[in-house]
């Protein structure tokens, strides 16, 4: 009996822990996404299921934006982290602990400080344009911040250490004996790359990406520090009806419309690129 | 004609399937250069099961890294078919290997694993397919096309690398220690199955192994390594019974090495003789007050209780230990010259033991079984 009993008293704190503090939350807010009325006079469960249709027809636009942003720095993120966790797996000898911490480094660092010292960096007059700017090399008017890119930039670089990670994690799991195959097997170097090692890594890319392209389309930090007033991301306007405005239900309802954008964009994304497979790959 | 012979006639006539010119392979770790391969010069010829047999460390792996192309010798030349192929990489060589631990592609399906150098050296889709399926009938893994390598049990996945390799025709294959992963008993029915493959397709094998038996099994011709060199290279027989150095003699099977002073010397032959009654005789030109190393194999000599007849080998000795191992009955026997001697005696009848431990024995064997080392 006390046998069978000793997994569930395992999982019995974290169990507790999440059903208190993200269960319940989710419940309330979901209610208070149905609800009408204001800070003053209380909210009222009415099931104003307009909530979530004034909400999509009001913010359509940054919704799109945010998830454009999430797919564009989701893949600047692959691209740019694809070829550091290669060289490290396969390149970084006994040296591979440090460069992984170097990876890790910046989050020694507050988040919000990292954003605000890219806004310094790369103001105006800053130390970066306004030498290029006084040599020519860039016209007078020439700006960074308060572009999307400055927007897209920021969240690749707060982000890309969740994609290093996973994809040198399963990078590292490939035999070299494979390659080496592989090269036996008459595979230039760069067919043995897109035939062995790029599909047997594909399941880091998968979790890399769960890890960068949620948080990045949620996130509102990095467009209210490097994006002006026409960069405005969902997290935005969610974080300003709450803080701001405090209409909590078309906030809520909006929160439920990302997540649950989001979650059919990782399903049909999962489908696409054939879970099984890479949940196959990664258990193997 | 012996064994040696027919493959050396055999390379007179066509050029070889591998030839190694004065190979030496230097690595550098630390600042340090540690010699693997310290001049190795080889010639396999087509359709020889050849193996490089040597214990850990010897260079043997190295050696046959440097055929595949994955390392490429600090001098030397490498040559597949006559061709020089220094420089070239893997990819471009007439030559697949079987890795020890197979390395088979776990995200692709034994089929896809086998036609896979078909496919990259530019075989239509259909066709590879074909190939393949043929070639796994051969190893006799039919109907297994579409199972992912992992659902295979060992010996299965050992017959996909085979499969996967040989399916390319190769010039030469390269086996490094194939059959290490396996139980003892599915070794040694792969050994023959290994055999009957190399028969039946006709391809080059060149087999890297710390195992004699089976190098010894399955061989055409061994080379022995040891430090980075070819202590001896020769068809089993001749490595078995005529070891041309103390490494190769303890190396393969059990060997007894004696020593001696040479007394007398006559036709061609060199006599020690350590007590009365005793002689050691083997073929040699020596003069006397030579000193020799001989070795000769524990099944070669007989153990008796009295001094035997005629002008063979004979010594003196203590029975040290008997164990019974059923086909035979091993013999510890310290000699009146002081070497520890193993015999085996083949149980013939099933009478008692000859001699039990600490009886004093004659030993005795057919000089054309003792052989001087180095000679």
């Amino acid at each position: 009996m006390r046998r069978r009993l000793a997994p569930y008293a395992l999982i019995l704190p974290g169990g507790l822990w999440l059903a208190i503090f993200f269960v319940v939350p989710m419940v309330v807010m979901l209610s208070f996404s149905l609800m009408q009325g204001d800070v003053v006079n209380g909210f009222r469960l009415t099931w104003h299921w307009q909530n979530y249709s004034e909400g999509l027809s009001t913010y359509d636009s940054q919704l799109i934006r945010s998830l454009i942003y999430g797919v564009l720095a989701t893949v600047a993120c692959i691209v740019l982290a694809y070829p550091v966790a290669y060289w490290i797996a396969f390149r970084g000898g006994a040296r591979k602990t440090t460069y992984l911490f170097l990876i890790l480094l910046p989050f020694f660092v507050s988040f919000v400080l990292r954003t605000f010292s890219w806004k310094f960096l790369l103001a105006d007059d800053g130390i970066v344009l306004s030498p290029l700017k006084d040599i020519g090399l860039l016209p007078q008017d020439f700006h960074v911040i308060a572009t999307g890119f400055a927007v897209v930039a920021g969240l690749t670089y707060n982000y890309l250490p969740f994609m290093v990670l996973p994809i040198y994690v399963a990078l590292e799991r490939v035999d070299p004996k494979l390659i080496e195959a592989a090269q036996d097997l008459y595979a230039a170097p760069t067919q043995a790359f897109l035939r062995v090692v790029f599909p047997l890594s594909l399941p880091g890319v998968f979790a890399g990406v769960l890890m960068t392209f949620v948080p990045v389309s949620a996130d509102y930090v990095n467009s209210t520090v490097l994006g002006g007033t026409n960069n405005t991301m969902i997290g935005n306007i969610i974080q300003n009806l709450y803080l701001v405005n405090t209409d909590y239900p078309q906030a809520a309802a909006l929160s439920f419309t990302l997540m649950a954008i989001l979650l059919i964009g990782i399903f049909l994304y999962a489908k696409a690129l054939g879970t099984e497979d890479v949940l196959e790959v990664a258990t193997r | 004609m012996t064994q040696t012979e027919e493959a050396d006639s055999a390379i007179g006539t066509e050029l070889a399937a591998i030839e190694l010119k004065g190979i030496v392979k230097t690595f550098h770790s630390h600042g340090d250069a540690v010699a693997a391969v310290k001049g190795v010069d080889v010639t396999i010829g087509e359709g020889e099961f050849f193996s490089l047999l040597g214990p850990s460390g010897c260079g043997k792996t190295t050696t046959m890294r440097m055929i595949a192309g994955f390392d490429e010798p600090t001098e030397g030349d490498v040559f597949l078919h006559g061709k020089n192929v220094v420089g070239v990489p893997p990819n471009k060589r007439d030559v697949n290997m079987v890795f020890q631990s197979y390395a088979l592609f776990p995200h692709m399906s034994v089929l896809e694993n086998v036609a896979f150098g078909l496919r990259r050296k530019g075989v239509a889709k259909d066709e590879a397919a074909r190939r393949a399926g043929e070639m796994l009938e051969i190893v006799d893994l039919k109907g297994r096309e579409k199972r992912r390598p992992r659902e295979l049990s060992g010996g299965q996945q050992q017959r996909v690398a085979l499969a996967r390799a040989l399916v390319n025709r190769p010039s030469a294959l390269l086996l490094d220690e194939p059959l290490g992963a396996l139980d003892l008993k599915l070794r040694q029915a792969m050994q023959v199955e290994l055999k009957r493959i190399q028969r039946e397709v006709g391809i080059t094998f060149v087999y890297v192994t710390h195992d004699q038996n089976e190098a010894l099994t399955m061989s055409d011709r061994i080379a022995v390594m040891n430090d980075g060199r070819i202590e001896q290279l020769g068809s089993p027989r001749e490595i078995y019974e005529r070891p041309a150095s103390r490494f190769v003699a303890g190396f393969i099977g059990t060997s007894n090495v004696l020593s001696g002073t040479v007394s007398r010397t006559g036709s061609g032959k060199a006599i020690v003789e350590p007590g009365p009654g005793e002689r050691i005789m083997v073929s040699h030109e020596a003069v006397p007050g030579d000193e020799i190393e001989l070795t000769v194999r524990p099944e070669k000599i007989d153990v008796r209780s009295d001094p035997p007849d005629g002008d063979g080998c004979a010594l003196r000795g203590t029975v040290n230990e008997v164990v019974y191992l059923g086909m035979f009955t091993n013999y510890n026997v310290t000699t009146s010259t002081g070497a520890e001697v193993v015999v085996f005696v083949q149980n013939v009848s099933s009478a008692d033991d000859v001699a039990t431990r600490g009886d004093s024995v004659w030993l005795s064997w057919d000089p054309r079984h003792s052989y001087v080392i180095g000679a």
